[in-house]
């Protein structure tokens, strides 16, 4: 029997059916409109083959910094375990995913920008002219900004799943830090660095406030640019739909070569015993990691504090009384935890049945197929531009009458399908080691399907499951895309409220909702790390 | 088990939460499509409301989008099945091109006592307010504003300003005829120039306010009636608009009725009441442009104090919508040299 592989097929025949249908719906889309724009042939022009070349050379160089950064930070993390203040830097590395792109532009041009702290510092110190960010430098100081700690993240959990005895077994070696990071750290490293680095990558291409804003001009331009202006300015669905399969086609084959070149390592066994490390105990070990901690912890922090405190001037109080802030409050908490559970199931579905067809000796090419779909489907959703998925289902459901009362669930699915990938990145390896460590177990208890996922999955995976909710209700807070073409007074989020704010002169307002946002951001966080939680893999020592 | 629970709960709390409608009058409805600004607690749209629905005996529902932009494109979207009587805020440059889609019925209420500069008129769509593109400076950091689009072309690279994307933002699509209207076939040498000062194009005009009010850039594109909203809800000077000697671009807001409209007679009064007295006394102080007509009351001192163009500069909608494709290439070629 097909057992295991139902629920990934069910996902992945639910993803493909919601983008395929809006695809389609857009393609094949004739309002009887005069087509405002050339022919076929015209699609790709110059501006397009430009926007390409660009979107490639940033991504590429956001996700080299980004990931190239986090790896320090993310050991040094897992090599203190215990200091003061520790779960809240582990915290904070959650916090940017949750702010929209112009509140951190604006919270990064506090610290970077020509009036900003750095700037002022210089100009203290005797320099005339403010130096400028704008351009490249800016798009990549934003992206590390938004990106690095969320690899860091994901590469903590890597590293905390180190089965204990590898560090015993090093520790009785006495290998060195080299050594160390060689055998036990690189090996974990290297498995989740496709992950991360693809789901850095497509966020990075995908980019679009923070690069034309931060971006100097129109030589800083995105493919997503040309689509949602394809979409919007021109009205030109087909051409919309040509520039997203560009851009995910493009993605795709560099996705496959990042893959090929490094390949998921093994997972070793292990009872599952918490880790202990024994390394990082000399001084020059400590002064190291408390010296790439601190140096993240200002980077990241900073634009933040910078949001805070334009917040609290705005006297954010006599913003939380208004009803109009509450009622957004409820309709983006009840958005976002809606998107983030659908996001968590789907994306359980999907690596459970890519791991059971992995796990199958005899492995048919469809069970290849299979394997490798339910891989990639979760992570090439984040490509289809959310306008062109709102657009698409606007088209679809517009035969049955207003499209207002559909509005909230399209705006769920977009935004449970935007938190796919990270969902995925968090569950995935979690999910793949506790079955490594597992499976005999199961076996030998003759669990399997729902049963299994209920006895012995979900009360280990309780830590990794509570971090994707909350990554992925995070997302969805902080998400304006979908919305906005919906938009209708019915549904007003935060992230809708703060941007209507500032489009009508009140910057005050909207300084102060970005502050209250990044609250609710902190909160989910929050929940999302507890700081009393059992250690990732201890299952009760008595084997 | 708890956990299954916990993920149900949180979904149907969602979906009720989302549910929740407010429930229809048995009155006759009218529904009013716009942009989102417009219907804010403070925009416009509720005080128009209240005071048409005085006299008609209806309810006005609102469905808004982001902004005009988005409107003919959610009209697009929707077809000729759309549930809008009437669409209040399409701007000059979007007519030709929503006249095309063949939605729109002609309007037939009296215009001939409206003012407008350029002198506007039209069959399908009646102006209700309208706005000068200007370049807004911060008086702190700025002592002597550019005293015209040349001087702001060719002036000093360090002072620097933020301008919209004209790909994504109607000012920015503003600026970009502005520049076309001066410079004409010498634009783009003109766009090459002027490039050295722009600190940085943003999509919208909320990202380039942001950054202005922000101490950023001590220049932006927004519009003559801008310094408004600060001295007259702000009581704030520092913000102040720059006389032009070429002239302003202008940006006139228009409305229409739809060929659907269930009952174009209440949507014509709709319009009507809109190029009305009292609603042109709402506007201004709501949506921060200048009245088309006479207002009942009159204006906030502060308007008084706002710049007055010289001259109005407005090319025909069917020109730009021949030609915006071809600026905007133009105007990226410029931009996008080294």
């Amino acid at each position: 029997m097909r057992r295991g592989l139902v629920p990934g097929l069910l996902a992945l025949l639910f993803l493909a059916g919601f983008v395929g249908l809006a695809l389609i719906a857009l393609l094949t889309a004739d309002a009887g409109l005069p087509a405002s724009s050339a022919s076929a042939a015209a699609w790709f022009d110059v501006t397009v083959w430009r926007s390409l070349r660009f979107t490639l050379l940033q991504a590429g160089l956001s996700t080299l910094l980004s990931v190239g950064l986090a790896l320090p930070v993310a050991r040094a993390l897992a090599r203190r375990p215990c200091f003061a203040g520790r779960i809240w830097l582990v915290r904070l590395m959650a916090l940017p995913l949750g702010l929209p792109a112009l509140v951190a532009a604006l919270g990064l041009l506090g610290v970077w920008g020509r009036q900003g702290v750095v700037n002022q510092a210089l100009a203290w110190l005797g320099l005339s002219d403010p130096v400028s960010i704008y351009g490249l430098t800016g798009i990549l100081l934003a992206h590390v900004f938004f990106n690095m700690p969320l690899a860091v993240r994901l590469f903590l959990g890597g590293l905390e799943r180190i089965p204990a005895e590898h560090w015993r077994i090093a520790a009785n070696l006495g290998l060195g830090p080299f050594a160390l990071w060689r055998f036990v750290e690189w090996p974990v490293l290297r498995g989740l660095l496709p992950g991360v680095a693809g789901l850095v990558f497509m966020l990075c291409a995908t980019s679009f406030t923070l690069v034309l804003t931060l971006g100097g001009g129109p030589a800083a331009t995105t493919l997503e640019v040309a689509i949602y202006q394809a979409l919007r300015f021109d009205f030109d669905p087909a051409r919309a739909v040509a520039l997203s399969a560009l851009q995910i086609g493009v993605t795709l084959a560099l996705l496959m070569a990042l893959r090929l070149a490094a390949p998921a390592p093994e997972e070793g066994l292990t009872a599952g015993r918490a880790s202990r490390r024994f390394d990082g105990a000399g001084w020059s070990a400590r002064l190291a990691d408390a010296a790439v901690l601190a140096l993240a912890a200002l980077f990241v922090a900073a634009p933040l504090l910078s949001v805070t405190l334009s917040g609290l001037a705005a006297r954010p109080l006599r913003l939380i009384a208004e009803p109009v802030f509450q009622r957004a409050l409820l309709t983006s908490l009840s958005i976002a935890a809606a998107s983030a559970a659908l996001s968590v199931l789907l994306s359980l579905s999907l690596i459970s049945t890519r791991l059971a067809a992995q796990a199958r000796r005899h492995r048919p090419l469809s069970l290849r197929l299979l394997a490798a779909a339910t891989d990639s489907a979760g992570s090439l959703v984040l490509l289809v531009p959310p306008v062109v998925l709102g657009a698409g289902w606007f088209l679809l459901l517009r035969p049955f009458g207003s499209v207002g009362p559909f509005a909230p669930v399209i705006v769920i699915l977009i935004n449970a399908l935007m938190a796919l990938p990270f969902a995925i990145r968090i569950l995935a390896p979690a999910l793949a080691t506790h079955r490594a460590r597992t499976s005999r177990l199961a076996e030998s208890l003759g669990l399997s399907g729902w049963n299994r996922l209920r006895r012995i999955d979900l009360p280990c995976l309780a830590r990794p499951l509570m971090m994707a909710l909350s990554f992925a209700a995070a997302l969805s807070l902080g998400d304006l895309g979908a919305v906005a073409l919906f938009g209708s007074q019915d549904l007003v989020t935060l992230p809708y409220l703060l941007f209507s704010r500032l489009g009508s002169y009140r910057t005050q307002d909207a300084a102060g909702l970005a502050l209250l946002l990044g609250l609710v951001c902190l909160l989910l966080t929050m929940i999302g790390t507890p700081a009393t939680m059992t250690s990732p893999h201890r299952i009760k020592e008595d084997r | 088990m708890t956990f299954n629970r916990f993920f149900l709960s949180l979904v149907s709390a969602g979906v009720l939460a989302l549910a929740a409608n407010p429930a229809a009058a048995e009155d006759k409805q009218l529904t009013v499509y716009t942009y989102e600004s417009f219907t804010s607690e403070w925009g416009p749209g509720p005080k128009l409301a209240e005071l048409f629905e005085k006299s008609c005996a209806c309810k006005v529902n609102y469905v808004s989008v982001a902004d005009g932009v988005e409107l003919l494109t959610r009209l697009k979207l929707e077809g000729p099945s759309s549930k809008a009587d009437v669409v209040v805020g399409l701007d000059t440059n979007l007519v030709a091109e929503a006249k095309a889609t063949g939605f729109f019925a002609p309007h037939g209420v009296d215009t001939s006592a409206l003012t407008v500069p350029g002198g506007f008129k039209d069959d399908s769509f009646v102006p209700y307010d309208y706005g000068h593109f200007a370049v807004v400076y911060d008086t702190q950091a700025i002592k002597t504003p550019p005293k015209s689009l040349k001087e702001l072309v060719e002036g000093d690279s360090k002072e620097k300003i933020v301008i919209e994307d004209p790909r994504t933002s109607t000012p920015g699509l503003g600026l970009l005829l502005w520049m076309k209207a001066v410079y004409g076939d010498q634009a783009g040498a003109a766009w090459a120039k002027l490039k050295d000062r722009i600190l940085t194009v943003t999509p919208g005009w909320s990202e380039a306010y942001g950054l202005f009010t922000k101490g950023e850039v001590p220049m932006v594109l927004s519009y003559t009636t801008s310094p408004a909203y600060h001295m007259v809800a702000e009581n704030s000077d520092r913000y102040q608009a720059a006389d032009f000697a070429e002239g302003h671009y202008i940006q006139i807001e228009v409305a229409g009725l739809t060929k659907s409209s269930h009952d174009p007679d209440l949507a014509k009064s709709f319009l009507a009441m809109l190029a009305g007295p009292q609603a042109q006394a709402i506007l201004p102080t709501t949506n921060w442009m200048m009245p088309v007509a006479k207002p009942a009351e009159p204006l906030p001192a502060a308007f008084d104090r706002l710049v007055t163009p010289s001259k109005t500069l407005l090319i025909p909608s069917e020109e730009v919508a021949a030609n915006r494709r071809a600026w905007i290439e133009e105007w990226l070629a410029a931009m996008s040299r080294q």
